[in-house]
């Protein structure tokens, strides 16, 4: 069932130059048994991936395979049942070892997690401010200076719930990148929105990762949406959560909507189709939902 | 005041006549007189609304004893509502925070919040040395369990999320406590309130019937107690709108404690 992942392809010189930041992600066969009341479920089995510092990855599967569960993992906020995850070659998580969350990975939820009684330039200059990496003052200004490069600086003083949805997920993911995180992990942010957004979003992501050159590992159970913004997309199977897949995404970039009608990008999904198609078969016989 | 409600424009709040329910009022009051005049079943003890207002003027405009009252009953309810926030909300915050304190002490909650406050009565009368504390302590039991579940549920229920990312992003844990679970759970400590402050009144109004010389509720008693039924609806009134004075005293604490909420 293991299936060890090969290293993306990022547009080369992007990549060397991420790579003196870090954040090259590694996953060592990780696994995760939950047992609530004895009755002992294999959320994820044997799980490797590597993602390249700068590299941006798409993790795809069905529902409840355990895709944020190995994020949560990633980020500190999950025990892992066995194998290891490193970042740049230091052990990052492990079973038996405390959770360690810290500003170095940022995660933005499937569901938003501003800070409702924050106003948005206090939401996104927190990170730096609690770190003392920077004063009040200066984190407000670099907030303030991303969120320009974002076009969001008309909401500065709004409250998250003054705004759409759309933007206080670029909200969000401007708060992630405040604290100049080595890897931005993103839980199906862009999930519960409609088509129009969503595309508006995927532009507003690609640019916001184009400018900062982070890693990105990128969840979602949508094939499309994986294909047209990773580098690398790797495809879970269902429960046990295992890597079933690596697809190399040899897109350009910059990527523009319309390379969604190219012939490069139908037939990776294409074939990206075809063989998660005997998964999707299988989740199907077996009752799951399937939304890959 | 009434009939008039707020216009909900984000701009700006102007004022603006509720025309349906000015008519309604005019509707109650016109059914109230008719019935007294051609006496409906059981209504004839029951003086109209002109009677009332005379009565009002006449007797209680500047009766100092009658504004007394008011005070009175105020300060009861501010004293046992402000001291149930000032315990159930520290109260609901360690249960709902500290596992340990949760098991130890939330089955002594969970067994003495279903006592309606009145059942209080007796005992609180036994217990406290003077009338005005027995009634201080039931006004201060009602709204505290509300308080103290309401707390806890919301603290309960923080979105670990919110937690998580304070987590990742370098806060401490008094920082976390200060900063993310107080402010999460100010909206249910604003619930809380609301309902606190009604269950305040229901009280003070009952406790001072049994076992009170002066406030609204016994001023209402002592109408029944004189059969002077213009006494009485003037206690009514006053009661309802002295609750509805400390509600938008409450509500308006409450906006200014969650600017976010608008």
């Amino acid at each position: 069932m293991m299936m060890a992942a090969a290293s993306p392809s990022a547009s080369p010189g992007a990549a060397a130059s991420a790579r003196s930041l870090g954040g090259r992600l590694s996953a060592r066969e990780v696994g995760k048994t939950y047992d609530p009341d004895g009755a002992c479920v294999e959320a994820l089995k044997d799980c490797s991936l590597e993602v390249d510092a700068g590299a941006f990855v798409a993790l795809v599967g069905p529902s409840g395979c355990g895709k944020t569960t190995l994020l949560n993992m990633i980020a500190g906020f999950d025990t892992l049942s066995r194998g290891e995850i490193y970042m740049d070659g230091r052990v990052l998580a492990a079973p038996e070892r405390r959770r360690r969350p810290g500003p170095d990975r940022v995660v933005v939820f499937q569901n938003g997690a501003l800070f409702p009684w924050k106003t948005v330039l206090e939401n996104v200059s927190y990170g730096p401010v609690r770190q003392r990496v920077l004063t009040r003052r200066e984190a407000q200004e670099k907030a303030v200076d991303l969120l320009r490069q974002c076009n969001l600086h008309d909401v500065v003083a709004a409250y998250p719930a003054q705004l759409s949805s759309g933007m206080q997920r670029r909200v969000e993911i401007v708060r992630a990148l405040m604290n100049e995180p080595k890897v931005l992990l993103l839980d199906e942010p862009f999930r519960a929105m409609d088509t129009v957004t969503k595309t508006a979003m995927h532009q507003h992501l690609l640019e916001m990762y184009r400018l900062s050159r982070k890693t990105v590992l990128f969840i979602t159970h949508d094939l499309e949406e994986a294909i047209y913004l990773a580098d690398t997309v790797i495809v879970m199977t269902t429960r046990p959560g295992t890597i079933k897949l690596v697809i190399n995404v040899k897109l350009e970039r910059p990527r523009q909507p319309k390379i969604l009608f190219s012939h490069e990008y139908l037939e990776l999904k294409r074939q990206a189709a075809e063989s998660i198609h005997e998964e999707a078969r299988k989740a199907f016989e077996r009752g799951e939902r399937e939304q890959a | 005041m009434l009939g008039l409600v707020p216009l909900r424009s984000p701009a700006r709040c102007r004022w603006r006549i509720n025309w349906r329910g000015a008519v309604t009022v005019a509707g109650f009051v016109l059914l109230w007189e008719l019935l007294v005049r051609f006496g409906g079943a059981g209504l004839e003890g029951i003086p109209t609304l002109a009677q009332v207002c005379r009565a009002f003027w006449d007797k209680y405009l500047t009766n100092a004893q009658y504004w007394q009252s008011w005070l009175v009953s105020f300060e009861r309810v501010a004293y046992g509502f402000a001291l149930a926030q000032l315990l159930g909300i520290p109260l609901g915050l360690l249960l709902g925070t500290r596992r340990i304190f949760h098991e130890v002490a939330y089955p002594v909650v969970e067994l003495l919040r279903p006592i309606p406050p009145l059942a209080w009565v007796p005992l609180s009368i036994l217990f406290w040395p003077t009338a005005e504390l027995s009634i201080i302590f039931i006004t201060f039991i009602g709204p505290f369990f509300i308080i103290i579940v309401n707390v806890h549920d919301a603290v309960r229920s923080l979105r670990k999320e919110h937690l998580w990312l304070a987590r990742s992003l370098g806060a401490t844990p008094s920082y976390i406590f200060r900063r993310i679970i107080l402010p999460a759970v100010i909206p249910s400590i604003a619930a809380g309130m609301t309902l606190g402050i009604a269950v305040s009144w229901n009280v003070v109004i009952a406790a001072e019937m049994i076992a009170s010389d002066v406030g609204l509720g016994r001023l209402t008693w002592e109408g029944y107690v004189s059969h002077t039924a213009t006494t009485v609806i003037i206690g009514m009134i006053s009661i309802g709108l002295a609750g509805y004075l400390s509600t938008l005293v409450v509500s308006y604490a409450e906006r200014k404690l969650m600017p976010w909420q608008k």
